[in-house]
């Protein structure tokens, strides 16, 4: 009896959710440009910035029909919902995807049905790079270089020899792009100047590990000057485990305070700059929607796109010592980028 | 002859040994890992640390231990329960916002809401395996993939941010008290139980459930009732590491507060030379493991591991004391005893 109200429970669930996928795709028509948009899920704060920027881009107002739909970090999902996508004959398909492999049967059948697919974010590795139209997504090489070179531009200004730097990386979970990226950009500039680089060790990109982790290294070396974390989240937690060290973090090398490197910039990160224990905090933005729109735009005037587009990412530190930093992209194109010294307003004023 | 037996036999034997090995270990790598001294007010060392990180999976473990006595299967679901009871604490302390710098609510109530909700997980996995006698590691795999999808509605996806210092006196220190405070809760929590179970007759009560729990009817207990006590103790004990793990980083981060900790908690279960099958038990063995663990992972630390390479170093000292400790393996070193005892006329007879 149990499993009898069960099943007809979980039916009737099922024709509820037909039902609700059919309404969506008769209200399509007219000149609206219709966008089927596959999420990740909601993992994070920087996540659920990135799907509000789609959502708010691809309005009513703006002349969008988003047909969005969440994931929950399941692939399956995905390839059910681009299926879907293709079913209701959507100009295009945004596909943010939870994993790199595992897509080329999905995407041929977008391109028989000559949907223009956009991948966001994360890369998709396929056979035939023409399966996907463009990719946009953040350069994390790119923010590791920056990262790294502000550190130097730093140093020279407050005349800090850089075999005096000694620093220490808390890496983000092991094989993410952004843990890649990144943590090339730092080995680089040691290379490139000769830093003293004492240990890399993942704080799996969480606050708890990034404290833990800190925590150790602050028994093994006692002359630890610069902590580059990975992530704002690791950062607090290497705050938290400094101070109970009873050492403090701000950007005085020279009277023995340890200086904090960051990423993300999330709101909680950017406050820390302000307070001055982070010193520089190189921005990941989620915000893709507009650069999206301005794909698609130019995709709908018949105009050819690049493969690769990167999102502009800022630069926020605690103070003007260094006023902008000279780095190279994943696309070798060399740039000129303005660091921005927080203030309450900018912080206010950000989305998320 | 007969006392160095009465030692190798006792039962907590193996445990002790095992954790002592892996200390021994310390001595010769990192021989500055057993000092300890007084920085900033407060106890500072690797072994401080050791017995701070490990007190949530003490707690944990203990709760597990019962679990796995009455009812001979492990409760999968605590390292999601605990961010379920992080979430509903987070949640009613920061009244729906993100980041709040004073209490909204009672930190009464949220702590004994939070607990009550870890109870009501309890209830429900103690309900399915007692009552429906499904498997317990189903049962509880409902719970542990539910779970933290549960604690991001509670958030709404967000990470909520308490930064009230007294909030963060749980996972920190209570004014100039120099000894961590989650390693009082760990203390407490292991005196109140094993004083329950010392003082009751409920000790005796699970041992016989866990042993036969048909007989154990027969004899006039009530196994269903004291399997499904278990569950909600073990729930409640959840609820408690989670306060702990949330009050260390001020916050309630559902994806990842208690991430794979029910599997270190049966690891330690194990480790402290308890059957998995149920039955007899011993909670200073589970307490035992549970230090190991966390010993293990410290060291692993402090020898400078790789990130990446840490779960197979972590799995090759498991497998180690594992083996060491299986009845098998016992049989066999004893077998080669005999045999070496009884000398070449034994051997020469050719008995296999």
């Amino acid at each position: 009896m149990k499993k009898k109200i069960l099943a007809a429970f979980m039916a009737a669930a099922m024709v509820a959710g037909m039902s609700a996928i059919n309404v969506a795709a008769e209200e399509e028509g007219g000149d609206v440009i219709t966008v089927g948009f596959s999420q990740v899920g909601a993992e994070s704060d920087w996540r659920t910035a990135n799907t509000e920027s789609m959502q708010t881009t691809f309005s009513e107002e703006n002349g969008y029909e988003l047909i969005f739909s969440d994931a929950q970090q399941k692939q399956e999902n995905q390839l059910t919902a681009v299926r879907n996508f293709i079913q209701q004959e959507v100009d295009y398909i945004l596909l943010a995807p939870v994993t790199e492999t595992g897509w080329d049967t999905v995407l041929q059948e977008a391109k028989d049905a000559e949907i223009p697919v956009i991948i966001v974010d994360r890369m998709v590795d396929v056979s035939d790079d023409s399966l996907y139209t463009t990719w946009i997504g953040t350069d994390s090489l790119l923010e590791g270089r920056k990262a790294a070179e502000w550190l130097n531009a730093y140093a020279t200004a407050k005349e800090i020899a850089p075999e005096d730097l000694h620093i220490v990386d808390i890496q983000g979970t092991i094989g993410s792009t952004a843990q890649i990226g990144r943590t090339q950009g730092l080995e680089e500039g040691v290379e490139k100047y000769g830093w003293d680089l004492l240990e890399q060790q993942s704080g799996e990109f969480t606050q708890a590990k990034g404290q833990e982790v800190m925590e150790s290294m602050l028994k093994k070396y006692d002359n630890i000057n610069v902590v580059y974390c990975e992530n704002d989240n690791e950062a607090f937690g290497a705050i938290d485990a400094i101070e109970a060290a009873g050492k403090t973090v701000g950007t005085d090398i020279a009277a023995g305070e340890i200086l904090v490197i960051s990423f993300d910039t999330t709101n909680a990160g950017l406050t820390n700059v302000l307070e001055g224990k982070i010193a520089c905090d190189v921005e990941c933005n989620p915000l893709h929607g507009p650069r999206a729109e301005a794909l698609i735009q130019a995709l709908e005037a018949g105009e050819e796109v690049e493969k690769l587009n990167y999102v502009d990412e800022e630069i926020f530190a605690f103070d003007d010592t260094v006023a902008s930093v000279t780095a190279v992209n994943s696309l070798d194109e060399e740039g000129e980028y303005a660091v921005t010294p927080i203030t309450q307003e900018i912080i206010d004023g950000r989305a998320y | 002859m007969s006392k160095l037996k009465k030692i190798t036999g006792a039962r907590l034997f193996l445990p002790i040994v095992c954790l002592i090995a892996v200390l021994l270990i310390n001595v010769i790598k990192t021989p500055d890992f057993f000092n300890v001294s007084i920085q900033n007010g407060v106890l500072y060392g690797y072994i401080i640390d050791v017995i701070n990180r490990a007190s949530e999976l003490v707690i944990l473990a203990v709760g597990m231990t019962l679990v796995t006595a009455a009812s001979g299967g492990q409760d999968i679901s605590v390292g999601a329960v605990m961010a379920v009871a992080a979430a509903v604490c987070c949640q009613i302390l920061s009244g729906g916002e993100v980041s709040v710098t004073e209490y909204q609510n009672s930190l009464i109530i949220a702590v004994i809401a939070a607990l009550l909700a870890a109870a009501l997980c309890g209830a429900f996995n103690g309900f399915l395996v007692a009552k429906l006698k499904i498997q317990p590691m189903v049962a509880t795999l409902i719970l542990y993939t539910a779970g933290r999808g549960i604690a991001q509605l509670v958030t709404n996806g967000q990470i909520t941010y308490i930064r009230v210092d007294s909030y963060q006196m749980a996972g920190g220190y209570i004014g100039s008290i120099p000894v961590p405070t989650p390693v009082f809760f760990a203390i407490i929590t292991v005196v109140i139980v094993s004083l329950i179970l010392k003082k009751t007759a409920l000790g005796l009560y699970i041992e016989s459930v866990g042993i036969n729990g048909k007989a154990a009817r027969l004899v006039g207990l009530n196994s269903t009732l004291i399997k499904f006590l278990t569950y909600v103790i073990c729930g409640i004990l959840a609820g408690i590491a989670g306060i702990v793990a949330s009050s260390r980083i001020y916050s309630a981060d559902a994806n990842n507060i208690g991430l794979n900790l029910e599997m270190d908690a049966i690891l330690a279960v194990a480790l402290g030379g308890n059957f998995l099958g149920g039955g007899k038990f011993s909670l200073l063995g589970s307490v035992i493991g549970a230090y190991t663990i966390q010993a293990l992972t410290t060291t692993l630390y402090a020898m400078n591991v790789k990130a990446d390479q840490l779960p197979v170093y972590k799995a090759i000292v498991v497998i180690v004391i594992v083996t060491l400790q299986s009845e098998t393996f016992k049989k066999f070193i004893a077998g080669l005893k005999s045999k070496k005892a009884s000398g070449t006329p034994a051997a020469e007879g050719g008995q296999k």
